[in-house]
Formats: C-alpha cells, sequence, structure tokens
C-alpha cells in the first residue's frame, strides 16, 4: 500500500475524542439498559445490534463485541471515529429521553474494533469461488464495502481507484482529529485481508480504461466514486493564490504538508460540515483568526451543531448572513469584498464590506459526476446523482451504484451500508443467471 | 420528637443500628470509632479460643458493574488473644456507658463457656451473643453452625449460658436450615432472651476460570464460605418474618443479613426486628453509613407518625400470610405512562420472552401496547422497566368477591377466571 510521508501536516492533531480504556468502556458499558428493539440499530445506516455488542464488552467479551460490529459493518473501526453519532445512534439512545447522559456508543465501538484491530482477529473468510467477476469503481468506502461483501458470497473483485492511495475521503478527507489517512489505510488492509480484491490504483476509469472495456471484463459492475471537485465561488479573483477548494486543500494537508502558521486570517465560505472541519483544522493549524463566512443564519446552517459548538470552543469566528462577491488582491489573496443578504440569501445591495482574508477556503459544495457514465446505457442520471433503487441497481442490469455517487454526499456509514447493500443484490442477480439479465428499473 | 431508643432482649443502646460480630467489631479502637460516627452498638468479633486465619478470606459477587452485590468469607472467630479483647471490651465500656456492647461468644465445652462467660460479663459486657452459625471451619470442630443446626444441642447450650449469665443472651442462628422456626424456638426453650439472625449462608462465591480454582484464592485450593452482603437480605427478611409470625415464638429478633442503608433497617424491623445489625456494608464502606442511617430512619418515622421504635416493630407481620390465604380474585394490568415512557421496550421483550406475550411494539409510537385483556399481572415489566413510575399496576374491577384458595377449597368460594391461560 502506498506509503505516506510521516511528516505530513496531519499529524499535528490528536484524538478530539479520547479513546476508552477497559475500565471505562466496561462501566459505560454497564450503563446501556440493553433495549429491545432498540433505537440506536434503527438510527445507525448500518443497524450493527448495538446493544449486542455493548453487552459482550461489559462482560469481556470483546471478540464477539468486535464481531458483531463487523459483521453488521466492516467500517465499524472508521465509523466509530467518524460517524457523527449525535445524530445518529448516540442521538437515538433512549436515555436522552430520561435527560440522563446517552451511552457513548462510537467510543464503546471504538474500543471493541482497535482491540480487533490490535490483536489482528480476522472473522470473515471469502465464500467459495463462483468464478463470476465484478469492477468496482473508486476505493472508497462504498466500493470496499461492496468488494468485502461480495468476497464473503464468492465473488471475484477488482477495485479501480484513480489515486495513488485507496480508501476515499476516508483517507483523504476525514478530519484528522477524527482519524488520521494511515488509520484509514490500515482499514483499507483489513477488509482487503479476505483475499482476492485486486486493488488497482491510478487507474481512472472512463479515459483508460474505457466503460466498454470495464464491461467486457466483468459481470457486473458498482459504481462508488464519489463526488468530485470543489464547487467554485465564481466570483472575481477567486485564481488568486491563497484561495482554496476546501476538500482539495483538506486533501493537502491529510497527504502533505499545508503551511497555515503565518497565516493571519483565515476565512472558510460555506457553513457545512467541510467548512466546520476546515475551520477547525486551520485553528488547530495554528491560523492566527479564522472566520466562517456564512450566507445563511446560525440556526440555519447545514454543519452539525454539535461540531459548531467544538469549533466555537477552538476559537472559530463566524459572519452569518453575508457573501463573497469579490477576491481582492495582487498576486495573492489579501481580502474579500462581501454583501450583507436577507433572510431569504438575497444580497441586500448597498451593504458592501470588505474582509481582510490571507487564506480563503471555499466549502459551498462538490460537484456531482454524472457525467461520468454518459457512456453507460441505461444509468440514469438526475442533477448529477446516479439513480438507483432500494437495492443499489441502476437502470443497466449490469450495473449497480452507491455511496456519495448515488446519495449527494452523505455519510461514511451510508457509504458502506450502500455498498454491502448492493453486493447483495449483485450476488443475487449473478447467482440468479437470468434474473441479471432481465433489466430492471 | 422521635425516640430511637432501643431495647432488644434487655441490652439498650441509643438507636437500634449495631454492629455485627465481624471484622468492623474486632477491637476497642474499632468500636470506639463505631460509637463516635453514631453507631448504637457493636456485637464484639466472636471470642474463643482465637484461632489462625487463612489468605485471602473474602469474595464479592459483582453483577453489571456493580461490584460486591453478594460477599462471602472464610474467615473464623477471633485470632486475638483474650486478654487484649476483655481489656479493651472494658476500656470501650468504660468510655461509651450508654451504647450497647455485646459480647459474641464460641467455645465448647460447659466449662469454657462457663468462664468466658464469667469473663466477659467481668469485662463490662451488656449482653451475650452465642455464636451457632457460622458455617464454615468451626462448624468442622462441632461449633458454629454445627450447633445451630442441632435444636437439642442449641437448646442445651443456650441454658447453660443463660445458667452462668447475669446479662441478656441473644442466640445467633444460622440460615443453613430447612426451615428456622424449631431452631429459634430450641433457644427461647433454652432461655435466650432473644435471637440474632442470620449468620452467613454457606456458599461459594466464584471459580477462578483461569486457574481452575474456586474463590477465594488460598494456595491453590479454597473451600466453601459464608455468603452475606445486600443479595442475602430476602432470605434474611424471610427468616426473621418467619419467626416473627409463629405464634409460639415469643422472644425479640435482632435482624442481621443485607442491612445496607435505613431503607432495609425499617424492612426489617416492619417485619419484626428490634435491632439490626450490619456487617459487609461497613466492610465495603466505612462506620460512616451510619449517619444515613439515623437521618433516614427518622425522618421515615416522623412522616408515618411512629414516635418510638415499638410503634413499628413487627408491623408488616400481620400481613405476612401463607399462599393459600392471598385473595385470587384481586387482579391487575400493567398501564404504561406514555409521557413517560423512554421507548426501550424492555417490557416488550420481558413479557414475549419471560411471560404472557401481551406487550405489544406500537405502530408508530416507541410506547408499547399492553393487551389488558391478556396481562395476568405478574409485574414482570413493572420490575424491568428502566422509569421509576412508568409501569404501574393497576387493580380491575371483575365483580368477583374476595376469594382465597383456602376459601375456594373449603367453602366452595368461585374465582375469576383465568387469563392467558389458553
Ligand atoms: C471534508 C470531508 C469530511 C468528511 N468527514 C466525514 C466524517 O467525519 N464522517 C463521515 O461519516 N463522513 C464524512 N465525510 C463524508 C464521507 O467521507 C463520504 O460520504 C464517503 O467517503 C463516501 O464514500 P464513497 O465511497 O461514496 O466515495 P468516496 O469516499 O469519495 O470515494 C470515491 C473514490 O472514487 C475515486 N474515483 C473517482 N472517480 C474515479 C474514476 N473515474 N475512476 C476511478 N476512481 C475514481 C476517488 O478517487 C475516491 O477514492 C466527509 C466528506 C468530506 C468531503
Ligand atoms: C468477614 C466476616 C467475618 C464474620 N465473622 C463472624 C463472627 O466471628 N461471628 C459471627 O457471629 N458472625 C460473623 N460473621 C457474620 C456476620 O456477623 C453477619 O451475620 C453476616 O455477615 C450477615 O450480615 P451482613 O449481610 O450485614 O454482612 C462474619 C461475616 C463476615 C463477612
Ligand atoms: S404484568 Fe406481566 S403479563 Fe402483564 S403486561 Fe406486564 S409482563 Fe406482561
Amino acid at each position: 500500500m502506498a506509503k505516506l510521508d510521516p511528516n505530513r501536516s496531519e499529524c499535528a492533531f490528536t484524538d478530539f475524542k479520547a479513546p476508552y480504556d477497559r475500565d471505562q468502556a466496561v462501566m459505560e458499558a454497564n450503563r446501556c439498559l440493553y433495549c429491545h428493539d432498540a433505537p440506536c440499530v434503527t438510527a445507525c445506516p448500518t443497524s450493527i445490534e448495538i446493544p449486542e455488542f455493548i453487552r459482550k464488552i461489559s462482560t469481556g467479551n470483546v471478540r464477539g463485541a468486535a464481531r458483531t460490529i463487523f459483521d453488521a459493518n466492516i467500517h465499524g473501526m472508521s465509523c466509530a471515529r467518524v460517524c457523527p453519532v449525535e445524530v445518529l445512534c448516540v442521538g437515538a439512545c433512549v436515555h436522552n429521553l430520561q435527560h440522563v447522559p446517552p451511552i457513548q456508543i462510537g467510543k464503546l465501538q471504538r474500543y471493541a474494533t482497535d482491540i480487533a484491530y490490535a490483536q489482528r482477529w480476522q472473522f470473515f473468510e471469502a465464500g467459495a469461488a463462483t468464478g463470476t467477476s465484478v469492477g468496482l469503481v473508486g476505493a472508497g468506502p462504498a466500493s470496499l464495502a461492496c468488494a468485502h461483501e461480495l468476497r464473503r458470497l464468492g465473488h471475484a473483485c477488482t477495485i479501480y481507484e484513480k489515486r495513488a492511495v485507496p480508501g476515499g475521503l476516508d483517507t483523504t478527507g476525514v478530519a484528522p482529529y477524527k482519524m488520521r489517512a494511515d488509520q484509514s489505510l490500515d482499514e483499507v488492509e483489513w477488509i482487503m485481508g479476505i483475499g482476492g480484491i485486486e486493488l488497482r490504483t491510478g487507474v481512472e476509469v472512463g479515459s483508460r480504461p474505457s466503460w466498454a472495456e470495464l464491461q467486457a471484463q466483468h459481470d457486473a459492475l458498482f459504481l462508488g466514486f464519489g463526488l468530485g471537485v470543489d464547487t467554485p465561488l465564481s466570483i472575481p479573483g477567486e485564481e488568486l493564490a491563497g484561495v482554496w477548494g476546501a476538500v482539495e486543500f483538506i486533501e493537502r494537508l491529510k497527504l502533505g504538508k499545508v503551511a497555515v502558521s503565518t497565516v493571519r486570517n483565515a476565512v472558510v465560505v460555506g457553513g457545512g460540515n467541510t467548512a466546520i472541519d476546515a475551520v477547525r483544522e486551520l485553528l488547530g493549524l495554528g491560523a492566527r483568526t479564522v472566520t466562517m463566512l456564512y450566507r445563511g443564519t446560525e440556526a440555519k446552517m447545514s454543519g452539525y451543531g454539535h461540531e459548531w459548538e467544538a469549533a466555537l470552543v477552538e476559537g472559530a469566528r463566524a459572519l452569518w448572513q453575508a457573501l463573497p462577491v469579490a477576491v481582492l488582491g495582487r498576486d495573492r489573496v489579501e481580502g474579500l469584498r462581501c454583501l450583507r443578504v436577507d433572510d431569504d440569501k438575497r444580497p441586500v445591495q448597498g451593504t458592501e464590506f470588505e474582509l481582510e482574508a490571507d487564506l480563503v477556503l471555499v466549502a459551498i459544495g462538490q460537484a456531482k459526476l454524472g457525467e461520468l457514465v454518459a457512456g453507460l446505457p441505461g444509468v440514469g442520471v438526475e442533477r448529477g446523482r446516479i439513480l438507483v433503487d432500494g437495492e443499489g441497481r441502476t437502470g443497466n442490469a449490469k450495473i449497480w451504484a452507491g455511496g456519495d455517487c448515488t446519495n449527494g454526499g452523505m455519510e461514511v456509514v451510508n457509504a458502506s451500508a450502500e455498498g454491502k447493500r448492493a453486493a447483495r443484490s449483485i450476488h443475487a442477480a449473478l447467482k440468479g443467471g437470468e434474473k441479471g439479465t432481465q433489466g430492471h428499473g | 420528637m422521635v425516640d430511637l431508643s432501643t431495647n432488644c432482649g434487655g441490652i439498650r443502646s441509643p438507636n437500634p443500628f449495631w454492629l455485627a460480630s465481624a471484622p468492623p467489631a474486632n477491637s476497642g479502637p474499632q468500636i470506639q470509632r463505631a460509637f463516635d460516627h453514631g453507631w448504637g452498638g457493636a456485637v464484639w468479633k466472636t471470642l474463643g479460643t482465637p484461632i489462625q486465619n487463612v489468605s485471602s478470606r473474602f469474595g464479592g459477587v459483582d453483577y453489571r458493574g456493580l461490584k460486591n452485590i453478594g460477599f462471602n468469607n472464610i474467615e473464623l472467630i477471633t485470632d486475638r488473644p483474650l486478654e487484649s479483647n476483655f481489656r479493651e471490651i472494658y476500656e470501650t465500656k468504660k468510655k461509651y456507658p450508654k451504647h450497647a456492647v455485646i459480647v459474641s461468644l464460641m467455645v465448647e465445652t460447659r466449662e469454657q463457656w462457663q468462664d468466658i462467660i464469667k469473663r466477659a460479663i467481668d469485662a463490662g459486657a451488656d449482653g451475650l451473643e452465642l455464636n451457632f452459625g457460622c458455617p464454615h471451619g468451626m462448624c468442622e470442630r462441632g461449633m458454629g453452625s454445627a450447633v445451630g443446626q442441632e435444636p437439642k444441642v442449641n437448646q442445651e447450650i443456650t441454658s447453660w449460658a443463660v445458667e452462668y449469665s447475669t446479662v441478656p443472651v441473644l442466640v445467633k442462628l444460622t440460615p443453613n436450615v430447612a426451615n428456622i422456626v424449631p431452631h429459634g424456638l430450641a433457644a427461647q426453650r433454652g432461655g435466650a432472651h432473644g435471637v440474632s439472625l442470620i449468620n452467613t449462608i454457606k456458599s461459594i462465591i466464584g471459580v477462578d476460570i483461569d486457574r481452575f480454582v474456586p474463590q477465594p484464592f488460598v494456595a491453590g485450593r479454597s473451600t466453601n464460605g459464608g455468603y452475606c452482603g445486600a443479595a442475602v437480605r430476602p432470605i434474611a427478611l424471610h427468616m426473621v418474618a418467619a419467626l416473627a409470625r409463629e405464634p409460639e415464638f415469643r422472644i425479640p429478633i435482632s435482624g442481621i443479613g443485607g442491612v445496607t442503608n435505613w431503607r432495609d433497617a425499617v424492612e426489617f424491623m416492619l417485619l419484626g426486628a428490634s435491632s439490626v445489625q450490619v456487617c459487609t456494608e461497613v466492610m465495603l464502606r466505612g462506620y460512616r453509613i451510619v449517619e444515613d442511617m439515623i437521618e433516614g430512619l427518622t425522618d421515615y418515622m416522623r412522616d408515618k407518625g411512629f414516635s418510638k421504635l415499638d410503634d413499628m416493630i413487627g408491623k408488616a407481620v400481620p400481613n405476612f400470610t401463607e399462599w393459600g390465604e392471598l385473595d385470587l380474585n384481586f387482579e391487575t394490568v400493567a398501564k404504561i405512562d406514555a409521557n413517560a415512557c423512554i421507548g426501550c421496550h424492555l417490557c416488550v421483550v420481558a413479557c414475549d420472552d419471560g411471560a404472557h406475550q401481551c406487550i405489544h411494539p406500537a405502530k408508530d409510537s416507541r410506547v408499547p401496547v399492553v393487551d389488558e385483556a391478556e396481562c395476568v399481572g405478574c409485574n414482570l415489566c413493572q420490575i424491568v422497566c428502566p422509569v421509576p413510575g412508568c409501569i404501574t399496576m393497576a387493580p380491575v374491577d371483575n365483580g368477583f368477591a374476595p376469594a382465597t384458595w383456602n376459601d375456594h377449597v373449603h367453602d366452595g368460594k368461585p374465582l375469576r377466571p383465568k387469563k392467558a391461560a389458553h
């Protein structure tokens, strides 16, 4: 697997949520009510039997706990770190209704999965070879989960990844105070431990190999290529040095080096989770002041409240209801010209003001890659998203898809769940032979 | 004003909280500290021919993260020289004339009993407790529970002690018997002024599953010990109540076994105990627990309008009866308070798997629905529910007059139709 620079910028970060040791884990596990038909399970996109794995931690059956987690979610290790549990399982914990602190499910999951990794426990074996082969596009969580499940069912898998490193945004995107790139690569290696998954990096599907070549080589395809580049502001001066797409910048700090310590005034444009991550990352890397510039109100921001609260504690500033209209500067960015916006996010003329900035990150979304599949007959696209049914089937009977490229950008856990679900569907189709050729809507 | 002053078989103390004969009552300095904390009395660690103890001696039962809900020990009676004990009894009594110092004794022969009783009383004992209860070690030497399990021997030794004693004599009973009543009556026939119960229950507290040795670990082996602590309280309560409701049994009871706080003490007293003794909870938490016990009991009595302990002692005994005297026509069903419910569905799975399959998940809410036509009113759901007061057992007017099994068998009184007995 690709070697990472040991001095890359992300290594400056430590865990935002400290891990549990055994005593802490057991004590927390013992608080769990062991609900039946539990709301936390329903809230988890991969439906991990949470009360069951927690009970196993409480009895000292950590191996069993890890098995329960991975059986439902092969990304159990990264999910434990990167899932927004506050709005998923932990948010659904019944303790919330009693105004008792909810069970720290993510930390318990991390406890069990970290031990499983440290002990190199392997839980899964490849199924008996079926003789069929599936090609997967992109080596992000969606494809990896799909491939792992396909291997359990005995299908050969080849993953094509355009980057040098696998793992998708789990490797290149998630905040380093949740998980570092090397940990994501460990996970990829762990998942590939089932054997029989061929990973081809540096391969951009669509150009070389072409879709036709790929279709000829495999009995089925899974599309898990995620989203595209950062959406630009499309305002004058955006080409100036010091203006970055946030996802691109984050990839740099995760895999290489960024110079932030001399930055005096950083501005992050946007109000979603990528924007908040960028703010916290800049603060962590030593930028003097970091301001989030968002056209909505604090109440309306799409980023999670718990993340923004953490950013505030770390020193974030915000400018609500304002919009950049030009990037100012001669050789490089020196500031932003902004306008106030009203409650309907419409610019209000005459409210122009200037904001000093020596670094600007643009976090207003990522391009959808729908046009990539233009050459694939039957694959429907709507506003850049690949259209799939509940099983991940596209309109082409031999092509499935999942993850960010279908859902428009959600979480690792959604991508993993969708990849696995598609694998089951692919298996049913390949096994059924005819069923696979019938075509579906 | 609430008066906690206590008289148990003629032994008086400022309150009903006594240290049981055990490590917390091992020495004068300890007992004096306990009295400073507020304990009303102490039963001195059993005196006899000093023994040699093993290491380790104790074990605990943990449950779902709670440590030591049950406890056991394989320790024997005092290992300290009798002279030291008697000297400290004397000093303690001198410093604390109003507190009760009861001396626990265990010897073999009539002569030994005569001798040790005289020395205990000379030292200043307010009462004696005959240890007929220790279930390990001492019984193999013909003492402790070996005596407590034989009503004849119990009665005989009790009568010796009563003959030699000028202070009240309590007999400490062992729970390691099928029915406690004959043993309490034997002590009464021997002339005892009261009984104390329970001593510990024969047990193996656990097994070291890596070393394949039961616990506690003594050089690779172990032995059965005596079980005590919170987990034994239900057994102790039953034994106390069984004696308290026995018409022929008339002497006072000092209640022991799993008392951890004032509520436990109240339960023992309502079932007939005149004083309560505590060992394990003090071993786990220290003498300081008595502060809450005194406050809690005082406030409880004030709330209930009791001015002295006699107003409450035995108050629940008339309501403790046999199964055949329970009203079979009394019917309840479970009611779930939708506002309090947190949707854990523990009642659903408990009723499904452990009761009568009559709590069902609701379609568009996490609040389950009780099928009242099927609910037998067993109250399992109420017991598993984590929210206090969320599930109540509501009486149902089924139109049937009260009828016990005995009424039904003897007088043919009609019984309501059974529920969920398809
Ligand atoms: C900055 C940021 C932070 C995030 N933080 C979190 C978080 O904390 N928690 C969380 O749960 N989620 C987070 N997410 C979202 C999460 O990372 C994604 O939802 C998830 O990774 C989607 O998985 P995927 O497999 O669908 O796509 P991706 O992870 O995007 O993987 C797609 C892969 O396909 C490759 N690819 C693209 N085109 C081609 C092609 N033509 N040929 C070959 N390969 C191709 C890409 O290089 C990439 O490796 C974050 C996202 C971002 C942008
Ligand atoms: C370590 C230990 C030693 C004990 N030693 C004696 C003893 O010497 N004499 C005695 O009568 N009872 C002895 N007991 C029994 C206690 O006095 C008491 O009857 C029993 O522990 C139940 O009360 P508890 O649940 O409050 O501990 C001992 C108990 C323990 C735990
Ligand atoms: S009282 Fe018993 S039978 Fe009735 S609902 Fe509760 S658990 Fe079921």
